[in-house]
């Protein structure tokens, strides 16, 4: 079932990560990402521009707050404008005037969150646009073919994704199905010395498919590998102890990309499980909500008690929007009639995001990462003991106890 | 709703009724630089008005502002502020030459001349009326205008003695997904006159019809002093929104980009357009005063005629 390793890259890939610190209790490691538009430092949060576009930040702001990584998404980009116009625009990074990396996702993704417009053969996968009602067939190759014009330093591999609530003979299928795809994306693969190309290892919730789907996809022979199908709807003791399972069978000297997470609390302890890059539209999601995060959880800025609080959202925060502006003025913005607020609060949560990703880094660096993860537990839930049992349960799998 | 005690508003919190003393507690609180004069301006909005609530308007403003000025003498935290007097009168010339000069006799820092907004047919029965009242006020005091901000409109406005606008204009252009492309560099170099020449020739071809477009709270038509960035003709336009300008916007990014944010909605549209829509905007007020310091205003009045639909 498993297809055999095609001989389709003869040349070994490239190594593109370097380890700089790894903890010595934990599977903590902070590196360097060497890739065509620049070196990211890791562990690394990759904000969300599903559309050549981080939602209302332009990308100088974007520069500032050192971002040097971030998303582009094949399936929307594919639509919308299109790979040749974006090959005619200079790749993505001239179309959107990005000049640091960008990682492609395959639109894999999107066969679970638009499921009703999609459907899954060996052959691809076929979308029904909401936009035109055309038909389109998203292939590996064609998912290749894409992200080759769109030019992102990674491009993912198209896997078979299925939701992590499904059970039974689907998730296996989709497991096998996926390495045979990854083979034929590496086949398709048309700049492998300018464009990363990632496995993604699927398996669901299922120890055993998703052992094997390591054991498999490991033999090929790609600069990074992602750990998918997880941070759906599943719980969080079976999302941690697949990623702990994906860490410990993945080779030390290549990134690992868990996708779609996340959370604060989740990116801290992922990291002690051995990830490295991260991507999730949380923090720029829930700023057009109107929700500002700190290192206590999140301040829903539109609620009454913000009305005179004249502090800034963090003052230990460096981001413009905590340099200049008052809890109170951007509780009075998200009252108003323009999108002023989303604006700033965007711009807060990303910074937020990076910062936390850099003091993780730091720590590491610096040999002292359980102390660090005890201190942000302590300052989120008010105690190290009061942190949630799964996250207790996962660091201390991996040496790390909290009190 | 304009009574002698107060002016009614509605705002997010419901009826607010503005008196003066109301009013200046506001104004001690925001602390501005200038501030408009609480004032009765109500005629401006109705149809066919009566006289007698003409002169009631002009009347009721003076007595506002008197108060106003009582009220500000008192308050120490306003002593640095100044108040800008409100002309009223609607079209009714007598009233508006007497709102004119009681309202010069006042110690305002300068004049604000209600009334005006509307369409740029009534503007042009206006300016009659606007010419007579500026004659009225002093040379020395900053006449500022509420209401119009188009190109066009700001000249002739410029020409009767009005200063200050508000510059709503660029704001209303960018609502509707559109980039100000006019020219108004009335003594451009010879190759460039030939470059514009060629492009304004081109979006004349296409604008044989002006679009009505319906965007949030936008009702306006498109004018000819700017270009809608969702029409398909630009999607592979990897030229900037205006050749030249040194704006983020077109410092930074394509015509094709900007096509692409309106129509995948996404936000970030409006925060490039809005970058650009300014800096041209403040542009075009840097070479009227320009133009004012070398006499050339009737250059820069017939480019930008040749220019409006």
């Amino acid at each position: 079932m498993a297809g055999a390793a095609t001989q389709a890259s003869l040349e070994s890939a490239p190594r593109i990560m370097r380890l700089v610190a790894e903890c010595s209790r934990s599977r903590a490691r902070a590196g360097e990402l060497r890739l065509p538009h620049g070196t990211v430092a890791t562990p690394v949060f990759m904000p969300v521009g599903t559309q050549a576009t981080m939602k209302g930040i332009t990308t100088e702001q974007l520069d500032a707050l050192g971002c040097r990584i971030c998303l582009g998404n094949t399936y929307h980009l594919g639509l919308r404008p299109g790979p040749e116009l974006i090959q005619k625009a200079n790749g993505l990074h001239g179309f959107m005037n990005w000049p640091h990396n960008l990682l492609t996702d395959s639109g894999g993704f999107q066969m679970v969150s638009l499921v009703s417009l999609s459907e899954v053969t060996e052959e691809g996968v076929r979308f029904r646009s909401p936009y035109d009602g055309n038909e389109t067939l998203l292939s590996p190759e064609k998912s290749v073919q894409i992200q080759n014009a769109l030019g992102s330093d990674i491009i993912m591999q198209l896997d078979d994704v299925v939701s992590s609530t499904v059970t039974g003979p689907r998730v296996e299928e989709a497991m096998y199905r996926s390495i045979r795809w990854l083979d034929r994306c590496i086949a398709a693969h048309q700049r492998p010395d300018k464009q990363y190309l990632f496995a993604i290892i699927q398996g669901g919730l299922d120890a055993d498919l998703r052992a094997t789907c390591l054991e498999e996809m490991t033999k090929r022979d790609v600069p990074g590998f992602a750990i998918g199908g997880l941070s759906g709807g599943e719980s969080k003791s079976q999302f941690w102890r697949m990623v702990a399972l994906s860490t410990s069978r993945l080779p030390k000297d290549k990134p690992r990309y868990l996708m779609g997470v996340g959370y604060a609390t989740d990116l801290v302890v992922c990291v002690a499980l051995g990830c490295d890059m991260f991507d999730c539209v949380f923090p720029t999601r829930t700023a057009r909500f109107g929700s500002a995060l700190v290192p206590t959880g999140n301040l829903q800025l539109r609620k009454k008690v913000f009305e005179k609080d004249f502090g800034p959202i963090d003052p230990e925060c460096t981001c413009p929007t905590c340099q200049k502006h008052s809890r109170a003025f951007l509780h009075a913005l998200l009252h108003s009639d323009n999108t002023a607020a989303l604006h700033h609060l965007t711009v807060h949560n990303i910074a937020y995001q990076l910062q936390l990703m850099s003091a993780v880094r730091t720590s590491i660096v610096e040999k002292r990462f359980p102390d660090f993860v005890r201190d942000f537990m302590g300052t989120m839930y008010g105690d190290p003991t009061l942190c949630p049992t799964w996250a207790t349960d996962a660091l201390a799998s991996v040496g790390i106890t909290l009190g | 709703m304009v009574c002698w005690q107060s002016v009614s508003v509605w705002s997010v919190a419901g009826r607010v009724e503005m008196t003066v003393s109301k009013f200046m507690a506001i104004q001690q609180a925001l602390q501005p630089d200038w501030f408009q004069c609480l004032s009765d301006g109500e005629v401006s909005c109705k149809e066919a008005t009566s006289i007698k609530r003409v002169r009631k308007s002009v009347d009721r403003s003076l007595l506002f502002l008197d108060n106003c000025l009582r009220l500000q003498e008192e308050s120490e935290v306003l002593q640095k502020s100044v108040i800008i007097g409100v002309i009223e009168g609607g079209d009714v010339m007598e009233e508006r030459l007497r709102s004119a000069r009681e309202t010069a006799k006042r110690p305002v820092g300068g004049f604000l001349l209600d009334g005006f907004q509307g369409n740029p047919t009534t503007l042009e029965t206006r300016l009659r009326l606007l010419s007579s009242v500026t004659a009225e006020l002093p040379e020395d005091k900053p006449r500022l205008i509420s209401g119009v901000s188009r190109p066009d409109e700001v000249l002739e406005c410029i020409e009767r003695g009005v200063d200050l606008f508000e510059s709503f204009f660029p704001y209303q252009v960018t609502e509707r997904g559109c980039a100000l492309t006019f020219s108004f560099d009335y003594q451009p170099n010879p190759e460039e006159t030939l470059l514009q020449q060629n492009g304004t020739q081109e979006e004349i071809k296409c604008m044989d019809q002006i679009k009505k477009m319906e965007t949030t709270g936008c009702n306006q038509e498109i004018t000819s002093f700017e270009i809608n960035l969702k029409e398909k003709k630009y999607q592979e336009d990897f030229n900037p929104l205006v050749r030249g300008c040194s704006c983020y916007c077109c410092k930074n990014h394509t015509r094709a980009y900007i096509h692409h944010l309106l129509v995948t909605n996404e936000l970030l549209a409006g925060v490039l357009l809005m970058m650009h829509n300014f800096e041209h905007y403040f542009g075009f007020f840097h070479y009227i005063r320009e133009a004012l310091k070398s006499d050339k205003l009737t250059q820069l009045k017939e480019l930008i005629h040749r220019q409006a639909s």
